[in-house]
């Protein structure tokens, strides 16, 4: 069973500022959640070796070659506070 | 006056040619189907009013980049976001010449089954707008379904084509992985998420695949065609053996409604010339689902992480330091599903549990490849219901999370083998449609659709909604 403390634990991992409401909520629905996705640690895979992608792909090389990127106004574009060529956020 | 309910992508490209109507005309049938009838079915976050092209318009899901044009990914954390390039599938359509109609409503990053979990609404079935259209591409195949778009393009991490497209009654194809570019698709489950067509033909949706398949640079995960895209023609299915998985086709919570439509299907491909045979795939059922909510929540808390108001997206106002910012930002941008899913990612990727949940669903994932190769040394194709009930009701599974999981149950396993499937309607149960799940190899899609339009030919399904006849 997941406990609060773990809840808050993991959502300081995943910056995640969650409400007092949202604590326990998430409690219960993970733990439930858990109790059904837990059955694959009944499976004996020792011998079986992980899938990490469904394709057999090694070594997806690009040629070395510059290419058009974006302007740095572009990459700005969509930004919440800018500062002439910089993001803008609050120190500390 | 254009009617574009019964109007397929194939026929409209056809009657464009021969001149009976423009481009232009053509899009503003589809504009004014919209305003007629997207008020009640919220099938659209967006409208675009000037798009380039002589073909034959499209929509897209919004989670597919278009440049200028506003892309939430049905998040309220990306609301007002207008990306500055095209996703490859963008830029392939504009230069097949499909004009835009604008972006298709879909659950939160692609998290959920009915569109529920939209930051901005759910959309509503066509065929009964007290129920779900499926998701998360439930925007796309009501759209389509409605005939409010001839065909358009979804995306597919557990079953969000193919599930949709048997709620709607049209056809969807989750294509084999690493056929489709993900340059410029707002990330959810980097190892599963695949781009596919949605249209109310296997004919459209051949066209469809073969104009956005293929090697992509951008995207070292994509590979070429190892052949070329058939539009398939036959109308027999003589030479073709299919599999039943039983636990497939008879897993607890399939409706008798679902499993009389495909059993039906299944005669008429007795009929066509197939053979089919019951077989089994013993552990991918069991297994698929709880493996599919260890990987796919995983790679979503990693792929989610982005998002922290500092580039693009929505910023938490308020003080304090840049911590206080992400923490404040994600909690207010993100809805329930996201976060449930970033929590329930990163603890089975957090020390100590990393082997005993990530790992070891890693390697459950290999034995339902194993298991589905094996298979398809005995068959061509596998087939089983899409989804286990018809449409449900608004509201009837956002309560437990757990329930609302449930409904891609079939349309899992064969996802985390990296195998492609194809959805068709193949009878109505209560009225609303039923799908048909076609299997295949890896790159069978040439198979798909052959198998598919046979049996759409023999089945000869009415895809417009009975209300709107």
């Amino acid at each position: 069973m997941i406990s609060r403390e773990e809840v808050l634990h993991v959502a300081g991992l995943a910056r995640l500022e969650l409400t007092e409401e949202e604590v326990e909520r998430f409690r219960e629905q993970l733990n439930a959640i858990l109790e059904a996705v837990g059955k694959v640690a009944e499976l004996g895979l020792g011998d079986v070796e992980p899938t990490a992608h469904p394709l057999d792909l090694v070594n997806s090389w690009a040629d070395d070659e510059p290419r058009p990127s974006l302007s740095v106004d572009e990459a700005l574009a969509n930004a919440p506070d800018r500062d002439g060529d910089l993001f803008r956020v609050p120190a500390g | 006056m254009i009617e574009t309910l019964r109007l397929t992508a194939e026929d409209a490209a056809g009657m464009l040619e021969r001149g009976e109507f423009s481009a232009a005309e053509l899009r503003g049938a589809y504009r004014t189907a919209i305003d007629e009838r997207d008020p009640e079915l919220h099938t659209f976050l967006t409208t675009v009013d000037e798009a380039e092209g002589d073909g034959v318009p499209i929509a897209f899901k919004d989670l597919i980049s278009t440049r200028g044009v506003e892309t939430t990914a049905g998040s309220r954390i990306l609301a007002g976001y207008k990306p500055v390039f095209d996703a490859t599938v963008a830029s392939r359509c504009i230069d097949a010449g499909l004009p835009l109609l604008g972006k298709t409503n879909m659950d939160e990053f692609a998290m959920g089954s009915s569109t529920e979990n939209s930051g901005f609404g759910p959309s509503r079935n066509p065929w009964d707008p007290d129920r779900v259209p499926g998701g998360s591409s439930g925007g796309s195949t009501a759209a389509v379904a409605a005939g409010l778009a001839p065909w358009a393009l979804g995306s597919d991490t557990g079953g969000s084509i193919k599930q949709p497209a048997a709620l709607c009654g049209v056809v969807g194809l989750r294509p084999t992985y690493g056929t489709v570019s993900r340059y410029g698709i707002v990330a959810f489950a980097s190892s599963l998420d695949q781009i596919g067509p949605i249209a109310k033909t296997v004919r459209d949706c051949a066209l469809l695949y073969r104009i956005v398949a293929g090697r992509d640079p951008c995207d070292s995960t994509t590979v070429e065609l190892p052949q070329p895209v058939e539009l398939p023609e036959a109308e027999d299915l003589r030479g073709l053996k299919i599999g039943v998985p039983k636990e497939l086709n008879e897993t607890e919570g399939i409706e008798p409604g679902v499993s009389e439509q495909v059993n039906r299907s299944l005669a008429l491909a007795r009929e066509l010339g197939a053979e089919v045979e019951e077989c089994s795939l013993p552990r991918s059922v069991d297994f698929g689902l709880p493996c599919y909510y260890l990987i796919a929540p995983s790679e979503a808390s990693s792929n989610l992480a982005r998002y922290d108001g500092v580039r693009y997206g929505y910023r938490a106002e308020g003080d304090g330091d840049i911590r206080q910012l992400y923490a404040r930002t994600r909690d207010e941008g993100f809805g329930d599903e996201p976060k449930r899913r970033i929590m329930l990612g990163t603890y089975a990727l957090s020390a100590g549990y990393y082997e005993a949940f990530y790992g070891q669903a890693q390697r459950v994932r290999t034995l339902i490849k194993q298991e589905h190769d094996a298979l398809f040394e005995r068959f061509d194709l596998l087939a089983s219901p899409t989804s286990p009930t018809v449409a449900f009701r608004l509201g009837e599974r956002t309560q437990n999370p757990l329930a609302m999981y449930l409904s891609d149950v079939l349309t899992i396993p064969s996802n985390m083998a990296g195998m492609p499937g194809l959805s068709i309607p193949c009878g109505l149960s209560d009225g609303l449609p039923v799908g048909l799940q076609l299997i295949g190899p890896q790159f069978s899609e040439n198979a798909l659709f052959r198998a598919g339009h046979a049996l759409e030919q023999a089945l000869a399904f009415d895809y417009v909604p009975e209300r709107l006849r």
